[in-house]
C-alpha cells in the first residue's frame, strides 16, 4: 500500500512539479476559459441580431434579404464540422496574417455558438404567447416597442437554462484548439504526455477539471432554473 | 360633442382568412355612450369583427373610421389611434413578467410620457375601483382569473381610451368567477364608457346593451336594442340561435 502510495506521489512530482509543469495545466486552463467566456460573449451577440432578424421575419415578413443570410449562415455553421470551421478560420481566412490564435479561436468559436443561440432565443421569443404581443400592440406600442418592451424580456427568461448548457457544450468544445497549436488546457495535459511519457496523469488531471468546471456550471444552471421557475406562473 | 357622435365607423369591412370568408360586407356605426354587444355562433365572424376595429386583425378589404379617421389608411399611424381603444381578451394577455402595478403603468410612462408617481397614483385610483387596491404588487401568475380580468380592464383603462372593445372577456371564466368581471363592465357602462362586446353572457346583453347585434358567416343578421331583440326577434336564424341558449 505504501509503495502504491509512493509511486502516485513520486509520479505526481514527476508529471506536475518537476520543470513547473504544473504550468501547462494552469495556463492552458486560463486559455480555456478566456476562450470560453469571450466565444460565449460573441455568440450572444450574433446569435441575439440573428434571432431578432428571424422572428422579426417571421412575424412580419420583413428583411427578407437579412433572413435568407441569416438562414445560409445557421445551415453552414451547423451543417458543418466545428473542428473544420476552425480550420478553414486559421488556414484559410487568416491564413495570410499573422494574428493572435487565442482571437482566431474566440471567433471561430464565437461564429459557431452564435448560430445555436440564435436558435434559442428564436424558439424562446416563439414560446411567448401570442396574445403578450397583441395586448402590447392593443395598448399602443409599436413593432419595436411591443418586442423589447414586452417580448423580449419574457422570451430571454424562457432562454436562460438551455443558453447556460450552450455555455457547457462550448467549454468542452474548445478542447479542438491544440490543433492550430493553441495551448489549452488539454493541450497543455498533452504536452506534459509528451515530456514524462506517462499519460495517466495529466490527462486524467485535465478531465477532473474540465469535470469539476462543467459540474460548478451545471449546479449554477439548475439554481437558475429553480429561481426562474418561482417567479413563473 | 354630441352624444351622437360616431366613435367608430366600418364600411364595406371584408376579412378572408385563405378561404374561409370570416367577415363579409359589415357596414355600420358605433356612436359615443353606446353599449354594442355581438352574439352569434362560434365561427360568425364576431371576434374577427371586434380585432379588426383596432386592426388587431388586417381587414381584407373595406374600412374603418375611428373618430373620423381611416386608420385602414397605412398613411395614419395605428399605434396612435390604438391607445384611444382599449381592448380586453379572451385570456386576459396579463404581461406575466411584470406585477399588476407595472402591467398598467407601463404604457401609460413609456408612451403618454406620464411620470411613473402620476401613472401609480392613476392606477391605483383604478384599482381601488374595482376592489383589488391590495393586489398592485401580485404577479398575475398568482391571481384568479376573474381577478387577472378586472386587471386587463383597468390596465386598458390605465390610457383613458375612448372606446372599450371586449372579445369574449368571461369565456375562460370559472362560473363563479364571471359576475365579478361582469360587475366591472357594468360600471363601466354606467360611467358612459362606450364599449363593444362580444360575449355569450345573454343576461349582460340584455341588462346593459344599448344594442345588440347577431352575427352569423361574416355578416350582421339583426340588431336592436335589446328588449326588442329578445323578445320579437325577427329571423328565424336568431330565433333558432336563442332558443339554444337561452
Amino acid at each position: 500500500m505504501a509503495e502504491w502510495w509512493a509511486d502516485i506521489v513520486g509520479r505526481f512530482i514527476h508529471n506536475f512539479i518537476a520543470e513547473d509543469r504544473w504550468r501547462y495545466m494552469l495556463d492552458g486552463l486560463g486559455v480555456t476559459l478566456l476562450v470560453t467566456v469571450c466565444a460565449v460573449v460573441l455568440g450572444t451577440a450574433i446569435g441575439f441580431v440573428v434571432s431578432i432578424i428571424r422572428s422579426t421575419h417571421d412575424k412580419t415578413g420583413r428583411m427578407k434579404i437579412a433572413n435568407a443570410i441569416c438562414k445560409v449562415y445557421l445551415t453552414v455553421i451547423r451543417g458543418t464540422p466545428i473542428m473544420l470551421q476552425l480550420l478553414i478560420i486559421y488556414f484559410v481566412i487568416f491564413g495570410a496574417v499573422t494574428i493572435d490564435k487565442r482571437i482566431v479561436a474566440i471567433i471561430a468559436f464565437g461564429v459557431n455558438s452564435g448560430a445555436y443561440v440564435a436558435e434559442i432565443f428564436r424558439a424562446g421569443i416563439m414560446s411567448v404567447d401570442k396574445g403578450q404581443f397583441e395586448a402590447g400592440r392593443s395598448l399602443g406600442f409599436n413593432y419595436t416597442q411591443t418586442m423589447t418592451n414586452i417580448i423580449m424580456p419574457q422570451a430571454f427568461k424562457n432562454s436562460v437554462p438551455p443558453l447556460a448548457n450552450e455555455l457547457i457544450v462550448l467549454l468542452k468544445e474548445t478542447a479542438i484548439v491544440g490543433y492550430i497549436a493553441l495551448q489549452d488546457l488539454t493541450k497543455g495535459a498533452d504536452i506534459i504526455r509528451g515530456r514524462t511519457f506517462d499519460p495517466f496523469m495529466p490527462l486524467i488531471a485535465a478531465a477532473i477539471i474540465y469535470l469539476i468546471i462543467v459540474m460548478i456550471m451545471s449546479k449554477g444552471v439548475s439554481i437558475l432554473e429553480r429561481r426562474l421557475r418561482r417567479s413563473d406562473h | 360633442m354630441t352624444t351622437n357622435d360616431v366613435i367608430i365607423k366600418t364600411q364595406e369591412l371584408q376579412k378572408y382568412f385563405g378561404d374561409v370568408h370570416a367577415l363579409d360586407g359589415v357596414d355600420t356605426e358605433i356612436k359615443k355612450g353606446e353599449v354594442v354587444v355581438v352574439i352569434g355562433p362560434s365561427g360568425s365572424g364576431k371576434s374577427t369583427f371586434l380585432r379588426c376595429l383596432n386592426l388587431l386583425e388586417q381587414p381584407t378589404g373595406g374600412k374603418v373610421f375611428f373618430e373620423g379617421v381611416d386608420i385602414t389608411n397605412p398613411k395614419n399611424d395605428i399605434n396612435l389611434h390604438r391607445q384611444k381603444m382599449g381592448m380586453v381578451f379572451q385570456h386576459f394577455n396579463l404581461f406575466h413578467h411584470k406585477n399588476v402595478l407595472d402591467n398598467m403603468t407601463l404604457a401609460p410612462i413609456k408612451l403618454l410620457k406620464m411620470s411613473k408617481e402620476d401613472a401609480e397614483k392613476r392606477a391605483m385610483i383604478l384599482l381601488e375601483r374595482v376592489g383589488l387596491a391590495e393586489k398592485a404588487d401580485s404577479y398575475p401568475s398568482k391571481l384568479s382569473g376573474g381577478q387577472k380580468q378586472r386587471i386587463a380592464i383597468v390596465r386598458a383603462l390605465c390610457m383613458d381610451p375612448d372606446v372599450m372593445l371586449f372579445d369574449e372577456p368571461t369565456s375562460a371564466l370559472d362560473p363563479e368567477t364571471v359576475g365579478e368581471v361582469l360587475d366591472v363592465m357594468k360600471d363601466l357602462a354606467k360611467g358612459g364608457m362606450t364599449m363593444v362586446v362580444v360575449t355569450h353572457e345573454m343576461g349582460f346583453a340584455r341588462e346593459v346593451g344599448t344594442r345588440v347585434i347577431f352575427m352569423d358567416e361574416g355578416k350582421f343578421i339583426e340588431e336592436a336594442p335589446p328588449k326588442e331583440f329578445f323578445s320579437n326577434p325577427e329571423h328565424a336564424r336568431l330565433r333558432d340561435f336563442l332558443s339554444k341558449v337561452i
